[in-house]
C-alpha cells in the first residue's frame, strides 16, 4: 500500500527531473548537510548546558528564548531540504535500512524534544539559573545528544547500497527490516 | 610538482587500508559530519551574539571562553577524520578544484577564529557594534566556505 504510493510518487516528473538534475539535486544536499552546523549544532549547545556541562552561568531560559529561534530555522531547511530529498528517490529510501533507523530515532529525538517542553520546561524559571539542572532536564538533554547523533550517522549511511533491496542475497533480518518484496523485481 | 607527495599520501598505511575496507569511508565520514555539527554549534553561539542576536544578555567574552573548548574539540575530530579521508582519495583531491578551495581557506578560517576573532572577542569592552557583526559576518562566511567545498569534494568527480 505505502509502497504502491510511493512507487506512483517516484514516476511523478517532478521527482524524476530532481533526481537527475546535475545542479539542483547537489544543492539540495549539500544544504541539507550543511544546515547540520546549524539545527544540530544549536541543539548541541542546548543540551550541553541542560547536561550541567557549559554555559552553566547562562540561564536555560536564554538558551530556549534566543537561541531556540535559530534551531528552529534550522529545523525547517532540514525538513524541507530532506522532504525534497525522499521525493526525489522514496522507493530507494523507504527501502533502505538507513533511512528507517535515521526516521526512527528521529521520531524518538523529536518526541523527546517535545516531552521536554511540555514538561520540564514549564518549571524552567524555578531552576534555569542552577548551574546544573534537574535530572528530567539532564535526560531530556543526553537522550537529544545520542539521539541526534545517530540520526546524522544514519542519514550518512543511506547514501551506500550494501544493504538495498536489489542487492541479493541478503539476511533475512535485513530483508525484513529494509521492508525487501522479494521476488517482485 | 605536488603529485609524488599527494601519490605518496594515497600509498600510505592509513590510506590503503581504508581503501580497500568497505565501511571504514563511510564510518569515518559519518563521524566526520557529526564533528561538523560540533564544529557548528560552537562557532554559531558566539557569531550570533556578535551579530547582536542569539545570546545577547551575556557578553561576547563570556560566551567565547566558554565556546572554546568545544571548538577546539570539534577541529580536532574533525582534523583527526579529515585527514584519513584525504588519505584514501589523496590523488582524486589533488584534481578535485573543491578540495583547493576547501584546504587553502580552512587555514584562513582557523587563523580568523583562533587568532583573530578569540583575542577581539576576550576584549570585555566588545559589544554589537559594527565591528562585532563585521567579525561575526565574516567568521560565518569564511566557515560557510571551507564546509561547502568540502561537501562539493564528494560531489564533484
Amino acid at each position: 500500500m505505502v509502497l504502491s504510493i510511493l512507487e506512483w510518487l517516484e514516476g511523478t516528473r517532478w521527482s524524476i527531473a530532481l533526481l537527475e538534475s546535475i545542479w539542483v539535486w547537489p544543492l539540495v544536499e549539500s544544504t541539507h548537510v550543511l544546515t547540520l552546523g546549524l539545527f544540530v549544532g544549536t541543539t548541541i549547545m542546548m543540551d550541553l548546558r541542560l547536561l550541567g556541562v557549559t554555559f552553566r552561568q547562562v540561564p536555560v531560559s536564554a538558551f530556549t528564548g534566543r537561541m531556540l529561534p535559530w534551531t528552529r530555522v534550522g529545523f525547517a531547511i532540514m525538513t524541507v531540504t530532506g522532504l525534497l530529498l525522499f521525493y526525489s528517490n522514496p522507493v530507494r529510501y523507504y527501502t533502505n535500512v538507513f533511512f528507517r533507523l535515521k526516521v526512527l530515532v528521529l521520531a524518538i529525538a523529536g518526541f523527546n524534544a517535545w516531552f521536554f517542553h511540555a514538561r520540564a520546561h514549564r518549571t524552567v524559571d524555578e531552576w534555569g539559573a542552577e548551574p546544573t539542572p534537574p535530572r528530567a532536564a539532564r535526560i531530556a538533554g543526553a537522550v537529544s545528544i545520542v539521539g541526534w547523533t545517530i540520526v546524522v550517522i544514519s542519514g550518512r549511511l543511506i547514501a551506500y547500497n550494501w544493504f538495498d533491496c536489489d542487492i541479493q542475497p541478503q539476511p533475512d533480518l535485513i530483508n525484513w527490516a529494509a521492508g525487501c518484496v522479494l521476488g517482485a523485481e | 610538482m605536488l603529485l609524488p607527495f599527494f601519490e605518496w599520501c594515497e600509498n600510505t598505511v592509513v590510506g590503503s587500508a581504508i581503501r580497500d575496507s568497505l565501511w571504514a569511508f563511510p564510518v569515518i565520514e559519518a563521524v566526520h559530519l557529526v564533528g561538523l555539527c560540533l564544529l557548528g554549534g560552537a562557532l554559531l553561539i558566539v557569531d550570533l551574539r556578535l551579530l547582536g542576536v542569539g545570546l545577547t544578555g551575556r557578553s561576547i567574552s563570556e560566551l567565547s571562553a566558554q565556546a572554546r573548548p568545544w571548538l577546539v574539540g570539534a577541529v580536532t575530530l574533525m582534523v583527526a577524520t579529515g585527514i584519513p579521508l584525504f588519505l584514501s582519495e589523496a590523488v582524486k583531491c589533488y584534481y578535485n578544484t573543491s578540495f583547493w578551495v576547501k584546504i587553502t581557506t580552512l587555514p584562513v578560517a582557523l587563523v580568523f577564529t583562533f587568532a583573530l576573532r578569540d583575542r577581539w572577542a576576550r576584549s570585555p569592552e566588545l559589544d554589537t557594534s559594527l565591528r562585532s557583526r563585521l567579525i561575526g559576518a565574516g567568521s560565518i562566511a569564511l566557515w560557510l566556505t571551507v564546509a561547502a567545498a568540502g561537501r562539493w569534494i564528494g560531489l564533484s568527480a
